[in-house]
C-alpha cells in the first residue's frame, strides 16, 4: 500500500543533516539574498559590475547545490532525507515551530533545476538587458528571487514555505512592472499580484486548518498524522493547497494573469514564469502527498483542475499572435499536465517532477529564443510580422528547433519521455476515469503540438513579413551559449534521466516505490496515437504557415477563434464575477461608513455639542439662579428620600 | 448673680424634662406668630433696614424659645454673640453700604420670582411632610445632663469630647478675623491729597486763592443771606449759601445798603449791573 | 403639644430662608437669610437635644454659631470691598462668570 509505504519513509527518516554541504545548506538561500541586498544598496558605482555579482551569486548557489546532491547521493537511498535544524522561529504557545531546512530528493531537484536554469539566464540577461540603465536592479530582483524560490523548496514547515511563498510572489511583481513607467507594465504586475493572492488566500487557509487540526504546519508532524485525520478536513485541507498551487501555478481558474505577466522583460518570463515560480504549485501538491493520498475528492478535483487547464491552455495558445502570450498559454498548458499528473495519486507524482524538469529546460530555452527574436527585430513580439527568420538568426534557429521538437514530445527528446509517461499514466484507473483523463491529455498533445508549430513556422520559416526598416541579427554570445546549453538539455536531459528510471528511484524516498498500473489502452497503442496526432499538427501547420502565405492583420474569424484570441473571455468573466462585484462592494462599504458611521460619530459630536450649547444657557452669570438650582437640587433629594423610606 | 441663677432656673420652672408644660406651650404659640412674622418681614421689606429688624426679632424669640428647650446657655450665647454681635456687624455694614439702597420691586431674572415661590414652598412641604409622617421617641429631656447646670454640662461635652473641633473652631475665627482684615484693606492707589497739594491745584487752576468769606463779611449785614463784598465792593455770590439762591432768597446790596448808610466805593446801581461775570 | 412642633417652626423659617435667597437682590438682605437658615438648624439641633435627651446637640448648635460668626465676618468684608469697586450691592451684577 502506497500510503503504509510513505508513512514508514516519513517515520523512518528524520535524519539530521550531516556534513560540510549539508549543515550549510542555508548559504543556498542566504548568498542570493545577501547579493541582492547589496546590489540594492550598491549605488550607481556598482552598475558596471554588479550583475556580474548577481550570476556569481547564482552560480555558487548552483555550485553548492551540486555539493548537497553529491553528498545526498553517498547516501543509501533510505536515509536521503535530511533536516536541518536553522534556528527556533516561533515559540508561541501551543505553537513551536522551528525554522529548518529539508533536504531530500524532491527539494533538491527543484535546488538544481531552479539555480542551473536561473544562472544561465543570468548570464542571458547580462546582454539582454545591456541597454537598460537598471540594469543592476534587475540581478538584485534577480537574486532575490532565486534566494526566496530556494527558501520555498527546502523550507520544512508549510509555513516557512508560506515565506518562500510570498518572497516570489513579491519577486514576480517586481520583475513584472520592471518597467513600470510604462503604465501597462504596472498594470499588469498588480493583476498578476492580486491573483497570486487569492491563491495566497488558500494557503492561508489551509495551514489554519492543518494548526487546528493537528496543532503543527512543519512538514515531519503533518505527515505523520495526515493518515488518521478526517477525511473530511483532508479535503478541505487539500482543496485550499490546490486553490494556493492554481494562483501560483496559473491555473483554471487563477489563470488570467501569466498573459499579461508578459509585459516583463523577456528573461524574467523565462526564469520565472516559465521554469520555476510557476512550478512551485506543483511542488505544493506533491509535497503535501500524504494529504492528498487520504482525500480522494480532492485528488479527483486536483486532476479535473489540470485536465481543463491544458485544454484551456492549448485552446487559446491557437490564436495568439504575440510570441510571448503565445508562449505563456503553451506554460499553462503544461503545467495543467503536471498538475493532472500529480493529481492521479502515487503513479503521477514522480512524472510530474519529471515533466516539470524537462519542461523547465525546453520552455526557458524557447523563451530565451523568443526573447532573441525581439532582439534582433527590434522588441517586435506579433508573430504576423516575422518570418523567414532562420537565415538571419541561425543559432537561434537550431536551439529555438530542439525546444519545439522537445516540446511536441518527439523521440528521442526530451519531452517525450516525460509527456508521454504522463498521457500513459493518465489512462490508468477504473471506470469512466481513464478514458476522460487519457483522451484529454492524448488530444491537448495533439493541439499543443499544433500551435507551437504554428509559432515556429510562422516565426522562422515563410515569406519574410517585416516591417520595413527591420534588419535581424543574430544575438550577442553571451545570450546564445545559455540558450545553446538549454537546447542540449532539452535534447538530451530527459532521456538520459529515463535511463533505468534513475529519476524515478531518485525520487523514492519522497513519493514512495509504488508499481506501474496498466493503462487501459496498451502503451504502444497509446504512443503511437499520440505521435500521429502530433504528426498531424505539425503537417497542418506547416501547411498553413509555412506554405500559405500569412496575412500581416489578424484575419476575421470563427466565433471560437475570436474567443480564443480574447483568451476565452477570461478577463471578461473576471471583470463580471470578481471585480465589478468587488468594487461595488468597496463602493457601498465606504458609503456605509461615511454615511452610517462617519454620520454616526459625528452625529454624536454634534449633539455633544448641541447640548453643550444648551447647557450652556444655565449658566447664566447670576447668582441667584444657581441658588434656584442648589435648592431645587435639594428638593428633589429629599423627596426621592422621603417616597423610597415610606 | 442672683439674675443668672432666676435665669438658669427658669427652665426648671418652665419645662420638667421632655413634658412640655402649659408654660411652654403658651410661650411657643406666642412667640411663633411673632417668627414667623419676621421672617416674613425679611423676605418682603422693601428697606434693608427693616429687614434686619425682622430678623432681629426672630433671634431674640429663639432666644427664649432655647431657654424654653433647657439650654439657657446657647440662649444667652445666642443674644450675645448672634444677636448683639452679628446683626450688629450686619447693621454696620447695612451703613456703610447705603441705607437708602432699596431693592426695586421689578424681577430682573425670568421667572426667577415664580422659581423661589416654588422651591420654597416646596422645601416648606417636604420638610414638613418628613416631619409630620416621622415617629419621635418619646422626649427624654436633659435634666440629667443638665443636673450640674447647663453649662457645666455643656462645657463637660465640648471640652471633653469635642475638644479637637473646639481647638479648629479656635483657628477658623482667627483665620476669619484674618481674612476680614485682608478683604478690606485700601491701599492707596493715589497719594493722599493734603493741604498742600489742594492749595497747589487751586493755583494751578486759578481759582481763587482765599477761602471764602463767610456771608455779611465786608457788608453792612452778616445776615445768611446777604453776599459778602469784595476788596472793590462788588457782591460775591458763592458766599451765599446755594439753597438760598436757588431759592431766590438771596438779598440785593442796595436794600442792605439803604438799611446800613454809609459810602460804598462803588454806587450801588452800578454794583448790580457790573456784576462779574 | 407635641415636641415636633418646634421642628415645624425650625422647618418654615428655614424655607423663608431659602425663598430669600432665591428672591431679594440685595447681598446683604440675601446674607440675612442664609443666617435665618442657619438659626433654624440651630432650632431644630436643639430640640432633637432635648429630645435624645444627649448635649450633644446643643454642642453642634454652639458649633454652628460660631461658624456662622466667622462666616458673617468674612462674606461682609467681600461684600464692602466688592461695593468699594463696584458701587453696587446687588447680587445680579456679579454675573462675570456668564456662560
Amino acid at each position: 500500500m502506497p500510503i503504509l509505504r510513505l508513512l514508514e519513509l516519513a517515520q523512518a527518516q528524520q535524519q539530521a543533516a550531516s556534513g560540510f554541504f549539508q549543515s550549510s545548506a542555508w548559504l543556498l538561500v542566504a548568498i542570493p539574498l545577501l547579493s541582492a541586498a547589496f546590489l540594492l544598496l550598491a549605488g550607481k558605482r556598482a552598475d558596471r559590475w554588479g550583475h556580474w555579482v548577481g550570476v556569481a551569486a547564482s552560480g555558487l548557489a548552483f555550485l553548492f547545490g551540486l555539493g548537497v546532491t553529491v553528498s545526498l547521493l553517498g547516501d543509501d537511498a533510505a536515509t536521503r532525507v535530511r533536516s536541518l535544524h536553522l534556528f527556533s522561529w516561533i515559540p508561541a504557545g501551543s505553537l513551536h515551530l522551528d525554522a529548518g531546512m529539508r533536504l531530500d530528493p524532491l527539494s533538491l531537484t527543484f535546488v538544481l533545476l531552479v539555480t542551473f536554469v536561473g544562472t544561465l539566464i543570468h548570464v542571458y540577461s547580462v546582454a539582454y538587458m545591456e541597454q537598460d540603465p537598471s540594469r543592476r536592479r534587475f540581478f538584485a530582483y534577480l537574486n532575490f528571487f532565486i534566494a526566496a524560490m530556494l527558501l520555498l523548496v527546502l523550507a520544512d514547515s508549510y509555513l516557512l514555505l508560506f515565506v518562500g511563498w510570498e518572497g516570489v510572489g513579491l519577486a514576480s511583481y517586481l520583475l513584472i512592472g520592471f518597467w513600470n513607467h510604462e503604465t501597462p507594465n504596472a498594470v499588469a504586475a498588480k493583476k498578476a499580484f492580486v491573483m497570486n493572492r487569492v491563491g495566497d488566500l488558500g494557503l492561508i487557509v489551509a495551514l489554519m486548518l492543518m494548526f487546528a487540526t493537528f496543532g503543527a504546519v512543519d512538514f515531519t508532524t503533518v505527515f505523520h498524522a495526515a493518515p488518521a485525520a478526517s477525511s473530511g478536513l483532508l479535503t478541505a485541507t487539500g482543496l485550499m493547497l490546490l486553490l494556493a498551487a492554481c494562483g501560483k501555478s496559473a491555473q483554471f481558474p487563477l489563470q488570467a494573469w501569466l498573459g499579461d505577466a508578459m509585459a516583463g522583460p523577456t528573461p524574467v518570463s523565462a526564469l520565472i514564469h516559465a521554469a520555476t515560480m510557476v512550478t512551485a504549485g506543483v511542488y505544493l501538491v506533491v509535497r503535501s502527498a500524504p494529504i492528498f493520498e487520504g482525500a480522494p475528492t480532492a485528488q479527483l478535483v486536483v486532476v479535473i483542475v489540470g485536465g481543463v487547464t491544458l485544454i484551456f491552455g492549448a485552446i487559446v495558445g491557437l490564436a495568439k499572435d504575440d510570441i510571448k502570450k503565445a508562449l505563456a498559454a503553451s506554460t499553462t498548458s503544461q503545467i495543467g499536465y503536471m498538475i493532472l499528473a500529480a493529481g492521479l495519486g502515487p503513479v503521477g507524482y514522480a512524472l510530474a517532477i519529471f515533466h516539470l524538469v524537462t519542461h523547465g529546460f525546453f520552455k526557458a530555452g524557447l523563451f530565451l529564443g523568443a526573447g532573441s527574436v525581439m532582439h534582433g527585430m527590434d522588441d517586435q513580439v506579433d508573430m504576423r510580422r516575422f518570418g523567414a527568420l532562420r537565415k538571419f538568426l541561425p543559432f537561434t534557429w537550431a536551439t529555438f528547433a530542439l525546444g519545439w521538437l522537445a516540446i511536441l514530445g518527439i523521440p528521442p527528446f526530451s519531452g517525450f519521455w516525460s509527456k508521454d509517461k504522463i498521457i500513459e499514466a493518465a489512462f490508468v484507473g477504473d471506470g469512466w476515469r481513464p478514458w476522460v483523463f487519457g483522451l484529454v491529455a492524448l488530444i491537448g498533445a495533439g493541439i499543443t503540438a499544433f500551435y507551437m508549430s504554428r509559432l515556429f513556422f510562422m516565426t522562422y520559416h515563410g515569406t519574410e513579413r517585416w516591417t520595413n526598416d527591420q534588419h535581424p541579427h543574430e544575438s550577442p554570445r553571451l545570450m546564445t551559449v545559455p540558450m545553446i546549453v538549454l537546447a542540449v538539455g532539452s535534447a538530451a536531459v530527459g532521456g538520459l534521466l529515463s535511463i533505468g528510471g534513475a529519476f524515478t528511484i531518485w525520487l523514492e524516498p519522497v513519493t514512495g516505490h509504488h508499481e506501474h498500473g496498466e493503462p487501459v489502452l496498451s502503451v504502444p497503442v497509446i504512443t503511437v496515437a499520440t505521435l500521429a496526432l502530433v504528426l498531424a499538427g505539425v503537417f497542418f501547420a506547416w501547411r498553413q504557415y509555412a506554405v500559405s502565405t500569412v496575412p500581416t492583420t489578424p484575419p476575421l474569424a470563427s466565433g471560437m477563434t475570436r474567443a480564443a484570441r480574447r483568451d476565452l473571455y477570461q478577463d471578461e468573466v473576471n471583470e463580471a464575477v470578481f471585480m465589478r462585484p468587488g468594487q461595488y462592494l468597496t463602493r457601498s462599504l465606504v458609503y456605509a461608513d461615511r454615511r452610517v458611521l462617519d454620520a454616526g460619530v459625528n452625529g454624536l459630536g454634534r449633539l455633544v455639542a448641541a447640548s453643550g450649547e444648551v447647557l450652556r444657557r444655565l449658566q447664566n452669570g447670576f447668582a441667584r439662579t444657581y441658588a434656584a438650582t442648589m435648592v431645587a437640587g435639594l428638593l428633589i433629594l429629599l423627596v426621592v428620600v422621603l417616597v423610597f423610606q415610606s | 448673680m442672683t439674675q443668672l441663677s432666676v435665669l438658669l432656673s427658669l427652665p426648671a420652672s418652665i419645662t420638667s424634662g421632655g413634658n412640655v408644660s402649659s408654660g411652654e406651650t403658651a410661650l411657643f404659640w406666642v412667640l411663633a406668630p411673632l417668627m414667623v412674622f419676621g421672617a416674613l418681614g425679611l423676605l418682603f421689606a422693601r428697606k434693608a433696614v427693616h429687614a434686619a429688624l425682622g430678623i432681629v426679632l426672630v433671634m431674640i424669640s429663639l432666644a427664649f424659645l432655647y431657654t424654653a428647650q433647657e439650654a439657657p446657655f446657647l440662649g444667652v450665647v445666642q443674644v450675645v454673640v448672634y444677636t448683639g454681635a452679628v446683626m450688629m456687624l450686619f447693621v454696620f455694614v447695612l451703613m456703610l453700604v447705603g441705607v437708602d439702597n432699596s431693592d426695586s420691586l421689578v424681577e430682573t431674572l425670568k421667572g426667577q420670582r415664580w422659581i423661589g415661590a416654588i422651591l420654597g414652598l416646596g422645601i416648606a412641604a417636604a420638610l414638613i411632610g418628613v416631619i409630620r409622617t416621622a415617629t419621635f421617641d418619646q422626649a427624654r429631656g436633659l435634666t440629667a445632663p443638665n443636673a450640674d447646670s447647663n453649662p457645666v454640662g455643656v462645657a463637660r461635652v465640648i471640652f471633653g469630647q469635642d475638644i479637637f473641633a473646639f481647638e479648629v473652631v479656635g483657628v477658623l475665627l482667627i483665620t476669619a478675623a484674618l481674612g476680614a482684615l485682608v478683604l478690606t484693606h485700601r491701599q492707596r492707589l493715589v497719594p493722599r491729597v493734603g493741604q498742600k497739594e489742594r492749595a497747589d491745584a487751586r493755583v494751578a487752576s486759578g481759582g481763587r486763592l482765599a477761602p471764602l468769606a463767610a456771608p455779611g463779611v465786608y457788608a453792612g449785614s452778616n445776615a445768611l443771606d446777604t453776599p459778602a463784598l469784595d476788596p472793590e465792593g462788588r457782591p460775591i455770590e458763592e458766599s451765599v449759601p446755594r439753597v438760598l439762591r436757588i431759592r431766590g432768597q438771596r438779598r440785593s446790596v442796595a436794600e442792605v445798603q439803604a438799611q446800613i448808610g454809609g459810602t460804598a466805593a462803588v454806587a450801588p446801581a452800578q454794583i448790580e449791573e457790573g456784576s462779574q461775570p | 403639644m407635641n415636641l415636633s412642633n418646634y421642628l415645624v417652626l425650625a422647618s418654615l423659617l428655614f424655607a423663608i430662608g431659602t425663598a430669600t435667597v432665591l428672591l431679594r437682590r440685595n447681598a446683604i438682605i440675601v446674607f440675612m437669610g442664609v443666617e435665618l437658615m442657619l438659626n433654624a438648624a440651630n432650632l431644630l439641633l436643639v430640640t432633637f437635644a432635648r429630645i435624645h435627651g444627649d448635649l450633644q446637640g446643643q454642642v453642634m448648635a454652639f458649633f454652628v454659631m460660631v461658624v456662622a460668626a466667622a462666616e458673617v465676618v468674612v462674606g461682609l468684608a467681600i461684600i464692602v470691598s466688592i461695593f468699594r469697586t463696584r458701587r453696587s450691592a446687588s447680587v445680579d451684577d456679579v454675573n462675570l462668570l456668564k456662560n
